[in-house]
């Protein structure tokens, strides 16, 4: 065998500010050309294994290691951060903050700058690996001016400027949606064919990566190695589950149907599958055997109707055109959409942050077109996608009582009302905490509490479970509902099709500013025509259910998606 | 959301625009050293001329940069106003003689002398300024770490005026995605409140903001870093134009007019050229 273009041994590390180490006894070996998946929930250590890989570990990120790390056959942190970057490429998360350069051409450019690369080379080489990439006609844009999938194609072609036989993604799929996710796995692929280069891919969101072959997943949970193996084996077993990471549906939905699930079968990708007729008969029995349960939704109040809304930033363009829909009370309902379809604008219009060119907004019934947005927020809600972005007070209290002492609310009421809240958020045993001693699910409970505190009958939240693994969606999504639960109206801003499929009934799809369907979320996803318009992506419930002979593929997913709720995981 | 940035680089083709960035660069110091350095009326006359056909031939309309010609007009009046209020005497020293116009009240008269100066120092500014917005309004912004390292100063330095160009934009919008938010919840930002009030509350939005900012920047110096930024004392530069014949002209006649600019001025032992002897 090779040897090991990186080796974990008896790897250990602590960062200097933790108390705790949050790597150890790490074995891993990562051999020339492979295409590995690092697997894990948040705080599994999975990040901060890439960080050893490209040397941000221990150069930009101080602690103490114990054990070995060989990169390239060389110490790790013998060598530097510059040296090895030459070795490993790495594509960060963030693909907008990671755009160096003012434009296309400078950010690919730039590794190549700073190695002193004379000019008319470096054009030649910024050309070569744009045209890998497929982002050559765009060198002269600017970074606003491209969507997120062309933003990561950028950001690889930054890194491939310097051959290098390890190409590392560190959460590549969570800022896009679908459709691009799907693209960027295609190209990630696709360069590999192309250069020959192993790729690391640290991800959690397993079967969107899945799109491609990978050779082999590694799980990682609380510092440790968990398993390590070809990508069928290890979704042959039940270890991702244990670990807290979301297997594919359609491999979910095999197991309820009673199928067991072994190499044989080609578990790796839905449309690689090769079922027996026993199995695909298992499937469809099940099929039967749900489908009695499904039941209608019965109809309810309206509470804010959208007619014909346009809007545009600038008198030429037109963000929105004609859109009209009608959300009822209690109900959950999912806008999606991709990016730049117009979805975080039309959230805008609603809370009155913007307003529009034409048409209007009703509130049970009454035009609140006229109301300012301090008047609209006492009745809906807005939570931005990131906490951070909303929290300014640095003690959970005050920063959920923030808005009634803006709005000069008597103590007692606004004691009453904080602490309330609090309890309905989960959040009471905290209340006296800073906001910093808090979890990233746990900040987005407090500015959702910090909305929740106004009492508003809608809740409109942009992107609410963005980035979070499975244990932490959950977490966010169960509490949501619980909210729907106590009677609050629900619309969420998403990119994830599996929110959209287990949350929300109702999904309205925005394309190009126009409203394309407002339907029931299955029908959505198992519609391909607006899979492809919306740049949404079919479930792999849809492919399995054609495989297994089932001509109505939305009545199998609303099946899935009942099942999985009565059984609760 | 796209507000017009107050300056920024505004994209036309002229001959100004040509030119590259450490043309433009010199051309600005060079020209702001000759039009400081000099008093002398003839000179600055011309100079004046010039510098309006040179914008005139950016193609940048003054409707483009109205807002901060109105600034710098403001400034203008107020460095006026004061230089008359605490030395109204100051052009009868310089000038060595007294032609009172008008009394006012005590100190204060107006002599041509003192009007004499104030001509003088006004042009001075109307000299450097169409030149200094036109170095910002026509330099891709791209060129500009490019240009500040061509004639010497650190990378680093030039680097991080980039990156500010680069990030002013997300910026300005991260502010206005924030304090959307946060009228939401009952902040309000416009006159209605008391100014303390007001000060109070921009707290709100800007905590955020630096929080996210220190984010940002994280982030830019692990992507920077992992691309091998200051790995070597120099670097090389993807945007930087070779000169062409029209900078050398450009460079050899701001040179000239420096030249011209202090042999005049200078000429007579005096940086003031003297009507009243």
């Amino acid at each position: 065998m090779a040897t090991p273009i990186i080796s974990f041994k008896d790897y250990g590390f602590q960062y200097m500010a933790q108390a705790e180490p949050t790597l150890h006894h790490i074995n891993l070996d990562i051999y020339p050309g492979e295409k590995v998946l690092i697997a894990g929930t948040s705080g599994s250590g999975k990040s901060t294994i890439g960080n050893c890989i490209n040397g941000l570990i221990p150069f930009a990120y101080p602690g103490e290691k114990t054990g070995e790390l060989l990169v390239d056959g060389k110490e790790a942190d013998k060598s530097s951060i510059f040296e090895l970057s030459h070795t490993v490429g790495t594509v960060l998360q963030d693909t907008d903050g990671q755009f160096i350069g003012l434009t296309v051409g400078e950010d690919i450019a730039f590794a190549a700058e700073n190695d002193c690369v004379h000019q008319d080379e470096m054009k030649q080489i910024v050309n070569r690996v744009a045209e890998l990439v497929d982002i050559e006609h765009h060198l002269e844009y600017a970074p606003h001016e491209l969507s997120g999938g062309q933003k990561q194609r950028v950001s690889l072609a930054g890194v491939m400027v310097e051959e290098v036989k390890v190409l590392l993604f560190d959460e590549p799929l969570a800022n896009l949606d679908p459709a691009a996710g799907r693209m960027t796995i295609e190209l990630i692929d696709t360069v590999h064919e192309r250069t020959g280069a192993a790729v690391v891919i640290i991800e959690h969101r397993l079967e969107d990566v899945l799109w491609r072959n990978m050779d082999r997943i590694v799980l990682m949970n609380e510092g440790r190695v968990v398993a390590d193996m070809p990508t069928a084996k290890l979704l042959a077993g039940n270890f991702l589950m244990e670990h807290g990471i979301r297997e594919p549906l359609y491999l979910t939905a095999l197991r309820y149907a009673g199928v067991d699930i072994d190499e044989k079968i080609h578990p790796e990708h839905v449309e690689r599958l090769t079922l027996t007729d026993t199995q695909k008969e298992m499937v469809r029995n099940w099929y039967q055997r749900q489908k009695t349960y499904i039941q209608g939704q019965d109809s309810k109040e309206e509470l804010l109707r959208i007619e014909s809304l346009d809007f545009g930033y600038t008198p030429q363009s037109r963000t929105l055109q004609n859109v009209s829909f009608t959300i009822h009370k209690g109900e959950m309902v999912s806008i999606v959409g991709r990016n730049g379809a117009g979805k975080s604008t039309l959230a805008k219009l609603i809370c009155g942050f913007e307003q529009p060119s034409s048409g209007a907004i009703y509130m049970e019934g009454r035009n609140i077109s006229g109301d300012t947005i301090k008047e609209r927020a006492a009745r809906i809600g807005y939570v931005m996608q990131n906490p951070n972005q909303m929290i300014s007070k640095p003690m959970i209290w005050d920063e959920v009582e923030m808005a009634l002492l803006q709005g000069n609310v008597p103590e007692a009421e606004r004691k009453k009302r904080v602490e309330e809240t609090l309890k309905v958020c989960g959040l009471y045993p905290f209340r006296n905490w800073p906001v910093s001693a808090l979890s990233f699910g746990q900040k987005k409970r407090v500015t959702i509490a910090s909305i929740l505190v106004q009492r508003p009958q809608v809740i409109i939240l942009d992107e609410p479970t963005a980035g979070q693994d499975y244990h932490h969606y959950t977490e966010i999504m169960e509490f949501l509902k619980e909210l729907n639960g106590h009677g609050y109206t629900i619309l969420m801003i998403t990119h994830d099709m599996h929110l959209m499929l287990e949350y929300t009934p109702r999904a309205v799809v925005f394309s190009e500013g126009k409203m394309l369907a407002d339907t029931t979320a299955a029908h959505v996803l198992n519609d391909p025509a607006l899979v492809q318009a919306a740049n949404l992506k079919e479930t792999s419930l849809y492919t399995l259910s054609m495989a297994c002979g089932i001509d109505e593929p939305q009545t199998f997913t609303e099946c899935f998606i009942g099942y999985e709720q009565k059984e609760g995981r | 959301m796209a507000k017009a940035a107050i300056l920024s680089y505004i994209k036309r083709d002229s001959l100004v625009h040509e030119l590259t960035g450490t043309t433009k660069l010199i051309f600005f110091l060079a020209w702001s050293i000759a039009s400081m350095v000099t008093y002398d009326t003839r000179v600055l006359i011309c100079m004046l001329l010039m510098s309006a056909v040179i914008f005139k031939v950016s193609r940048i309309r003054v409707r483009d940069i109205r807002f901060v010609l109105g600034l710098a007009a403001v400034f203008l009046v107020m460095n006026n106003l004061f230089v008359y209020l605490f030395s109204p005497e100051y052009g009868v020293g310089l000038y060595g003689s007294r032609t009172v116009v008008l009394t006012i009240a005590g100190p204060y008269t107006i002599t041509l002398q003192q009007l004499f100066y104030h001509l003088n120092m006004t042009m001075k500014v109307i000299c450097v300024v169409p030149v200094a917005l036109l170095f910002i309004a026509c330099t891709d912004p791209s060129e500009f770490a490019a240009s500040l390292a061509s004639i010497g100063v650190s990378y680093r330095i030039g680097y991080s005026v980039s990156l500010a160009l680069r990030y002013i934009p997300d910026v300005q919008r991260e502010y206005h995605n924030i304090s959307q938010a946060q009228q939401a919840r009952g902040i309000d930002l416009s006159g209605k409140d008391k100014l303390f009030t007001r000060m109070k509350n921009s707290v709100a939005i800007l905590l955020p903001l630096v929080l996210s900012s220190l984010n940002r920047i994280e982030t830019i110096s692990n992507a920077m870093e992992l691309r091998g930024f200051g790995k070597n004392k120099k670097r090389t530069w993807y945007r930087l134009r070779k000169m062409k014949r029209n900078d050398w002209i450009a460079v050899a006649f701001v040179l000239a007019v420096l030249v011209i600019d202090l042999v005049v001025t200078f000429w007579d032992g005096s940086r003031y050229y003297n009507p009243f002897m």
